[in-house]
């Protein structure tokens, strides 16, 4: 198991037929993204369309994980029993991903040194076995 | 004779804090502001044939239609937006009813009594009680708002205060935004409050010290940023003009009304970490609002009076930006002028006191006030007013009227 940033108590991910291989591949800590399997746009979170060509081919293919802030908030109130606070939440826009942005949290990183435009990482969090979840920290150097 | 759709009637339930009613259910409180409303406009239960509502409300139309024991249910809809962006959608839809002849009479309603079910501010979560981790499966979201959230709740973004501030903070960082504007806008509506009887915080004076002391709740967001959570309803009576001549109450014309969802928009920040970055620290609303002044002929320059849905400051202030009040990114400047003060500021808003400090009925109580500001009764009124913008829950699909009285 990876380590720990959350409690068990965060609310899990409701999936459906179009969104549910984005969970199963997270479960694999891939971090995939879909691609028009005809303009290559990409599709993030998944879509059983493309929004630009109408075509309903798509292909997955795995990104690096990198990317930068786009905004961020940084939250006193819990929703989940033994959420730690300040809880960091953020927007993160990911390389290799046609400027499509990922929501999530930012871990190992105080409040006060976060700032739009910081370059981030992935780093997984295991919730249990088969639920993991893709949060971020601070490239260091 | 015309059949242009105008409003004639206003009426509301009490309003309370969450949890202070707990002896009359939800929807008899809707059922009473339904009554007053129609009582308010000089006709006759037995005159209203439409009912209409959004934002989920529990209060179902056919439930409420055989309550009131209404002869017959001709029309009946609810906005298909699950936020507090279908108000004005509402209103609309109720205009629509009537100018085509669907209906004669239609009443819009919102019941919504967060003591009784959840407080929106929890996100309907239990943060006293443990849970354990719960496996992806298929048709488990068995909606796409469902699938959606399931890119957000993870991540603790369940709270509304949480979410609006993912724009807000990034109009800060895009073009200056200070608290104080935010801050100006909360001690504003506050005022205004004051002399509003109606108002749940009228007795609760604001500085902006007391804002800026207050405690961060998801940082720019401070307490005080934040609309209140209430118990109460509100309804207005939309019908038409042939109608509305033989009424004894001031009739107000809705010159237009508007929806709008921009491209790839969905539910907007809350649960779209994707939406355009030249939408994104926005209300998400500019688009709706050129059509509406396209439509009425009409622009910001000739607006008396302003009820701008007020979750949280924000978002007022984007949507300052978006109807074309000033520039892109001059909404901070432009507020902390005193532009949105009665009496003095160039653009008098919320004049009931908004959702920060009358009450939160899902901003229809924002068309009760539009109403009451042309027809000279508002507590906090403006002198001549004859143009009222009226909108809804923006940073997500959100809709707009604009009210006349000539």
């Amino acid at each position: 198991m990876s380590e720990r940033f959350f409690p068990d108590s965060m609310p899990s991910p409701m999936a459906d037929m179009i969104t549910l291989p984005w969970w199963q591949h997270a479960a694999e800590h891939r971090l995939m993204v879909q691609r028009c399997g005809d303009c290559g746009e990409t599709r993030l979170p998944p879509s059983p369309l493309c929004a630009e060509c109408r075509s309903d081919a798509a292909e997955w293919q795995e990104v690096s994980g990198r990317g930068e802030v786009y905004t961020f908030t940084t939250v006193h109130r819990p929703i989940a029993a033994g959420q730690p606070l300040p809880t960091l939440i953020a927007v993160i826009s990911l390389e290799g991903s046609g400027g499509r942005r990922i929501l999530s949290n930012l871990v190992g990183v105080e409040p006060e040194r976060v700032e739009i435009g910081m370059p981030v990482e992935l780093v997984w969090e295991d919730m249990s076995a088969d639920l993991a979840i893709p949060r971020f920290r601070p490239v260091e150097g | 004779m015309s059949r242009r759709a105008h409003i004639v009637g206003v009426g509301e339930s009490q309003y309370a804090r969450w949890g202070k009613i707990t002896d009359v259910p939800e929807h008899t409180l809707a059922v009473q502001a339904i009554l007053r409303a129609v009582a308010d406009a000089g006709l006759d239960m037995d005159d209203v044939d439409g009912l209409a509502s959004f934002a989920e409300d529990r209060n179902e139309a056919v439930f409420l239609a055989a309550e009131l024991g209404l002869p017959a249910l001709r029309y009946a809809s609810m906005v298909w937006l699950p936020g507090g962006g279908g108000g004005c959608a509402a209103v609309g839809n109720a205009a629509m009813a009537v100018e085509t002849g669907q209906a004669e009479v239609v009443v819009v309603y919102r019941g919504l009594c967060q003591g009784q079910f959840f407080r929106f501010g929890t996100g309907g979560m239990d943060a006293s009680a443990p849970v354990d981790p719960v496996t992806p499966t298929v048709n488990q979201a068995q909606t796409p708002m469902l699938a959606s959230m399931g890119f957000s709740m993870p991540y603790g973004m369940l709270m509304a205060a949480a979410a609006y501030a993912l724009p807000t903070r990034r109009h800060m960082h895009l073009y200056g935004t200070r608290p104080e504007a935010l801050g100006q806008i909360a001690v504003t509506f506050r005022e205004h409050a004051s002399r509003n009887p109606r108002a749940v915080m009228g007795h609760k004076p604001m500085t902006l010290d007391d804002y800026l002391a207050s405690p961060m709740i998801a940082d720019p967001h401070r307490l005080f940023d934040c609309c209140l959570e209430s118990d109460g309803a509100c309804a207005v009576v939309v019908t038409t003009e042939e109608r509305a001549r033989d009424l004894k109450a001031g009739r107000v014309e809705i010159l237009g009304s508007e929806q709008g969802t921009p491209k790839g928009y969905a539910f907007g920040p809350f649960t779209n970490a994707n939406v355009a970055d030249e939408l994104y620290a926005t209300g998400g609303c500019e688009e709706m609002a050129g059509r509406l002044w396209g439509k009425t002929g009409l622009g910001p320059a000739d607006v008396d009076v302003a009820q701008i849905y007020d979750h949280f400051t924000g978002c007022v202030l984007m949507q300052i930006e978006d109807y074309g009040f000033c520039k892109r990114g001059e909404g901070g400047p432009f507020i902390e002028s005193g532009a949105l003060a009665w009496k003095t500021g160039s653009l008098p808003t919320n004049t009931h006191g908004g959702s920060l400090s009358e009450a939160y009925i899902h901003g229809l109580n924002h068309v009760v006030e539009g109403v009451r500001a042309l027809r000279g009764e508002s507590s906090s009124p403006v002198d001549g007013a004859e143009v009222c913008l009226v909108t809804s829950g923006a940073c997500v699909p959100s809709s707009a009227v604009l009210l006349g009285r000539r």
